[in-house]
């Protein structure tokens, strides 16, 4: 009976999800506001009407796209958090593309930016592959310090090379993407975008790979014991590489969707932490691609409540961020006692000794 | 000779950040715990080191011991968050690496959200201002660059030869090296491994918040919520470089602070310059060139580093 371990989880879930509650209702006093108002402006705005949905759901796709590419990486043992830095490089390379492309049909145009966007993002996760596989750098340490190195270099391409001509004010940011670049809206006066395909297709492809494959049960066996894969004889530098560059390709990904659905140009801050959050929606998803979808849909939910609360409350919408950073505190922990034997034997005791026994009688 | 000179002697004085962040890292290191967490242990740092003498004189000018009371609490509130890190990955044994980016986007968050709330946009402080030493500093070149600096820069750089006596001559230091080495051992000669762990931790958590607090204080003067801007995690990579020892630390956070002096002091003394974004990069790019050419010093660290102590657990 696998019943009460389906029960010990759930009941581990709820705790941490009451103290993700609670310490998120604290940080709320400390501000100064009405906690249940807060809460209900974070839960119920998406749902008021269809705009506001379709908002959460372009927030839903970055998201969505890099958190995959995070978790190909999580899966074969090395932690990506330079999905930021892969993402602004996406979005170099397809700004590029696009602003290069006039008068080509839109069938070719569209595939050639996002193709862009995860190239250079691939290129740009591949250097910390390639520096954890062969010189042992740690990866957390590379890709953030990649992040900063790539956000410089795009503040640097969007005020020199890629500046807009045309616009006066001084502001840095690059040209306009012409529409047979851009992906288009799905409904009339509302800003979902096809990008959304994309990112229902790459959820099915990266299942595939990782489940599928030989590439993914040789990229998941260096992750779960990367000194028996070797023994195995699966080649683990070339695997921690080639799930790097997969995974930087997905936020170069993200990033070029992010331009041709949202922004259209390429402007300071685009990224708006998705990299990050990123991190956060694979961990939500147990790095599964399938449980991911549902994961990054709420984290759109909470994305996007940083707009409502900026309006509708005195809440600051870092708030969201210190929310995540706790819920990855929350997730880490919860996952070892989850998976913890000893305290799944006692709850066990403690609760389902009993039940057993007397349907044992009956 | 000016841009040489206002160089070093800003060096002299930023590097304090860097310096003990990354003593505080070496001490939760030594002891077997990777804390990525710096970085937002020393946001929240530098977020209490200008609150409290916001909240108390406003805009003006702070008296001394005001500013100092905020480096106080900054370093207490480091420390309570490096015990927070400590329920997480020592009591629960979550993965440190990960657990990490969660405290850093934990108190990152958490500095941002009461900033906004409690003072709203950027301002500035005077902060602790500088102290000439009577007689030394008129010594021409070496006088303005060695001892034009406040006290909290002396009290820091004397933490240096403190830390290294700490770690290697003391017991507590001992105790320290051993759980982080080889817990199982240290275990069964009767040390207390996940207090030693702890209190590590509380020693790291205290010295990163001291130098978010100095870096407010003393350094900026003001507060934003990206003001540590990656400085935490280059104190992480200066464990590495320095190769867990204090003193190399020491030098290493010389070298890096000396780095990022030199670009924003090409920016201001040579304005003409256009490329000004690769300056900023050339620290962060520094980290990674010196990350990869130090591979050997990888094996130098303390061989538990990251790995959870469960005393239960059957090797």
């Amino acid at each position: 009976m696998n019943n009460y371990k389906l029960i010990y989880k759930i009941s581990v879930i709820i705790v941490a999800v009451l103290i993700a509650l609670l310490v998120g209702a604290i940080i709320i006093l400390a501000v100064g506001d009405d906690v249940f108002k807060t809460y209900w402006i974070i839960i119920s705005m998406p749902f008021k009407n269809m705009r506001s949905f379709s908002e959460v759901l372009i927030r839903m796709i970055p998201l969505l796209i890099v958190a995959l590419g995070i978790s190909v990486s999580s899966r074969c043992g090395i932690i990506n958090i330079g999905a930021e830095g892969q993402m602004y490089m996406g979005i170099i390379a397809s700004t590029i593309v696009a602003t290069n492309c006039q008068g080509l049909p839109k069938f070719i145009v569209v595939p050639l930016c996002i193709l862009a966007g995860a190239v250079a993002g691939g290129l740009y996760g591949f250097i910390p592959g390639w520096l954890k596989a062969k010189l042992e750098v740690s990866e957390l340490l590379s890709t953030v310090m990649l992040n900063y190195v790539a956000a410089q270099f795009f503040a640097f391409c969007i005020r020199v090379p890629l500046l807009d001509p045309n616009e006066k004010s001084g502001t840095p940011m690059s040209r306009r993407i012409a529409e047979n670049a851009t992906l288009s809206k799905l409904f009339r006066g509302m800003s979902l975008h096809q990008g959304i395909f994309l990112a229902i297709i790459l959820v099915v492809v990266i299942y595939i790979l990782m489940f599928k494959t030989t590439w993914g049960y040789k990229m998941r066996a260096a992750g779960a014991s990367s000194r028996a894969a070797r023994y195995g004889g699966i080649n683990v530098s070339k695997y921690l590489i080639i799930s790097m560059v997969i995974s930087g390709a997905c936020a170069g990904m993200a990033g070029a969707v992010e331009l041709m659905g949202v922004q259209s140009r390429a402007v300071a801050g685009m990224t708006s932490g998705y990299g990050f959050s990123g991190v956060v929606v694979a961990l939500f998803g147990a790095l599964h691609p399938f449980w991911i979808v549902p994961a990054s849909f709420f984290f759109g939910i909470l994305l996007f409540s940083q707009v409502n609360l900026q309006i509708l409350t005195s809440v600051p919408p870092n708030l969201v961020k210190a929310l995540q950073g706790l819920i990855i505190l929350i997730i880490v922990a919860v996952q070892m006692v989850i998976s913890n034997p000893y305290s799944i034997e006692r709850f066990r005791k403690r609760f389902f000794s009993k039940a057993k026994t007397s349907r044992k009688e009956a | 000779m000016d841009f040489i000179v206002n160089t070093l002697t800003l060096t002299v004085r930023f590097a304090v950040t860097l310096m003990i962040a990354s003593m505080g890292e070496m001490f939760n290191q030594k002891a077997g715990i990777f804390n990525l967490g710096c970085e937002g242990i020393m946001s929240v740092g530098a977020f209490l080191g200008m609150l409290i003498p916001f909240s108390m004189v406003g805009a003006g000018t702070a008296p001394g011991y005001i500013n100092i009371l905020g480096l106080v609490v900054a370093t207490v509130c480091g420390a309570l968050l490096g015990l927070l890190f400590g329920i997480i990955v020592i009591t629960f044994r979550a993965p440190q690496g990960i657990a990490g980016i969660g405290m850093q986007m934990f108190g990152v968050g958490l500095a941002g959200t009461f900033f906004r709330s409690f003072i709203g946009g950027t301002q500035s402080i005077t902060g602790i201002s500088a102290f000439e030493i009577p007689l030394l500093s008129k010594i021409p070149v070496i006088g303005k660059i060695f001892f034009t600096h406040n006290p909290v820069v002396y009290f820091a750089y004397l933490l240096v030869p403190v830390a290294w006596y700490v770690i290697f001559k003391t017991p507590w230091g001992l105790k320290v090296r051993a759980v982080g080495t080889h817990p199982r051992a240290a275990d069964s000669l009767g040390i207390n491994v996940t207090r030693i762990r702890y209190e590590s931790l509380a020693v790291g958590g205290a010295m990163a918040g001291f130098a978010g607090a100095f870096l407010t204080l003393c350094q900026a003067k003001m507060f934003n919520a990206e003001i540590i801007n990656g400085r935490g995690f280059i104190a992480v990579a200066l464990v590495y470089f320095g190769q867990w020892h204090p003193i190399k630390i020491f030098l290493g956070a010389l070298l890096f602070t000396f780095a990022q002096t030199l670009q924003t002091q090409i920016q201001i003394f040579v304005p003409q310059f256009q490329y000004y974004e690769f300056l900023t990069m050339l620290p962060y790019l520094l980290v990674i060139v010196v990350l990869a050419f130090n591979r050997k010093s990888n094996r130098l660290g303390p061989s538990a580093l990251g790995k959870a102590f469960n005393r239960e657990m059957r090797v």
